[in-house]
């Protein structure tokens, strides 16, 4: 039972102390409104029907990023790892171009896309992109030679041998990728909603900072939170199911 | 494929269990670079003989194996196995040092891996399940192989090697990795299914007493050659610590160690 409150009693007592702060004056509203003008903020924009719309349109484009960036990168991870001669041709250029910072890219993006969606699914795909594809290739790379060597033997068709061997070999490391690329993809749409957007919980935030609605900027700093969370968790459950053989996974608790 | 031969493999079928195939090189060399690890072997197996390959590490034992396996091709000579110089691997299984299972698949489906080419996944399961029975581990098919021990994880690669019915099976120091006393139990399990199932064994191991307990015929390789060929010729099963088995690996001990 202590197990599973004594992780809450930190968060709780700032939520209390925060809300008791407020209260006797010592936080201004403009500067940090209480939880509850927040959560009434929320309630607010959830009747509205505001809150949803951004939250949808910031989704779409995070996933459609994801999987644009995170689709190429997993292709030209497998490929990097399982052909010397596709490396050869293009790691080493793409290792450059990772190097990159890709928010570093923003003046250049608005002006190829201007603020269309475009610019922000460029943008999370080319940061997602990174991450699954260095982490794809590792993993294809550190697969066992001896468990390949066994399959051959096993008269495994070369098919049979990537389904059963290489790619399963590979998906703790994918995983990994996965989920750091994951985290990027809510930073890159953080910072390309804040600075070019028309919709989206980024565009709510600025919008809500120029008639300095402190509580609606609040609720999309925690709206990101959640998603970011959520995001996460998913990850973790599709981790946990993929890898119940690994003895490492089976004992991890949710 | 003569019909002869197609008739004994339908035979073998019938059986449940696999005619030993006959294995012959012929000036068989093999270097890596300049380095000459075997030099010119000439050797006959009859079918269903169990030879046993020792020598000291580094003479090549495991690069012969690996010939015999088709897993490497020799730099001169011919391999044959059942009369065949090429594309006799299905006939072939191996079993390696490390049980090399799949981590990420359960044992029935690792033991399945030998069934490459059976297409009826309730067959396979069927097999799998009865050659599990056979290896001492049934009600173990649906277990991870992270939660096996040792010895279990190296009997289902048994089980693996056996589901297909080779008719040669060759091991890599098999046990190598396991404690004295699993290592004895997978010897006598070694043996008992050799003799149920018929097929030619060839069993490379740095360990000689291991070599007489369970072996016909014992090659010492030493300078990329056949330096001593014997045959053990005592009754089976072999006991422990039995003076005429000692008396052999006398013999090859001495030479190993140059005495």
């Amino acid at each position: 039972m202590t197990g599973r409150i004594l992780p809450w009693v930190v968060p709780g007592s700032i939520l209390l102390l925060w809300q008791a702060a407020a209260q006797f004056g010592l936080l201004s509203n403009q500067v940090m409104p209480a939880p509850s003008v927040v959560a009434e903020a929320a309630w607010r924009l959830l009747r509205s029907g505001k809150l949803l719309v951004n939250v949808e349109i910031s989704t779409w484009r995070a996933l459609a990023g994801f999987a644009i960036g995170g689709g190429i990168g997993f292709a030209l991870g497998m490929l990097n790892g399982l052909s010397s001669l596709s490396e050869t041709l293009t790691d080493s250029t793409l290792q450059m171009v990772r190097n990159i910072p890709h928010l570093a890219l923003i003046p250049l993006v608005i002006l190829w896309f201007g603020i269309d969606e475009e610019a922000k699914l460029f943008l999370v795909a080319l940061g997602v992109f990174f991450p699954i594809y260095v982490n794809t290739q590792h993993g294809v790379r550190s697969v066992d030679r001896h468990l390949l060597e066994m399959g051959r033997a096993y008269g495994m068709s070369e098919a049979a041998l990537f389904l059963y061997v290489v790619l399963p070999g590979a998906l703790p490391s994918i995983f990994v990728g996965l989920r750091y690329g994951l985290g990027i993809m809510w930073l890159t749409l953080i910072v390309a909603e804040t600075i070019s957007a028309s919709s989206g919980i980024g565009y709510m935030a600025m919008n809500a900072r120029e008639f300095m609605q402190v509580d609606v900027v609040v609720v999309s700093i925690l709206i990101y939170a959640a998603l970011g969370k959520v995001a996460d968790s998913l990850a973790r459950l599709l981790e946990r199911s993929c890898l119940a053989w690994n003895p490492v996974y089976a004992k991890v608790s949710p | 494929m003569t019909i002869d031969v197609l008739d004994r493999a339908a035979n073998a079928e019938l059986r449940g269990s696999s005619m030993g195939a006959p294995v012959l090189l012929h000036g068989v060399s093999k270097a890596f670079g300049d380095h000459h690890v075997l030099r010119g072997i000439d050797l006959a197996i009859e079918p269903g003989q169990f030879v046993a390959i020792v020598g000291r590490s580094g003479c090549g034992k495991s690069t012969l194996l690996r010939l015999i396996a088709g897993l490497d091709q020799p730099s001169a000579g011919r391999v044959a196995v059942d009369g065949r110089t090429d594309g006799w691997h299905d006939a072939v299984r191996l079993m390696f040092q490390e049980s090399r299972l799949l981590p990420w698949q359960r044992v029935s489906a690792n033991v399945a891996i030998g069934l490459a080419h059976a297409r009826d996944r309730r067959d396979r399961r069927r097999q799998a399940a009865s050659v599990l029975r056979r290896v001492g581990l049934a009600g173990r098919e649906t277990s991870w192989p992270s939660v096996l021990s040792g010895g279990q994880k190296q009997r289902v690669a048994l089980a693996r090697a056996l589901v297909s019915h080779p008719r040669l099976l060759a091991f890599d120091e098999p046990l190598g990795a396991l404690d004295a006393l699993t290592r004895i139990e997978m010897q006598e399990l070694i043996e008992t299914v050799w003799q149920e199932k018929g097929f030619t064994a060839i069993v490379v191991t740095h360990d000689v007493s291991e070599a007489v307990a369970l072996a016909d015929r014992i090659l010492l390789l030493d300078g990329g050659k056949v330096a001593m060929d014997v045959a053990v010729d005592l009754p089976r099963p072999r006991r422990r610590g039995d003076p005429l088995a000692a008396a052999v690996e006398g013999r090859i001990l001495d030479r190993l160690l140059r005495r």
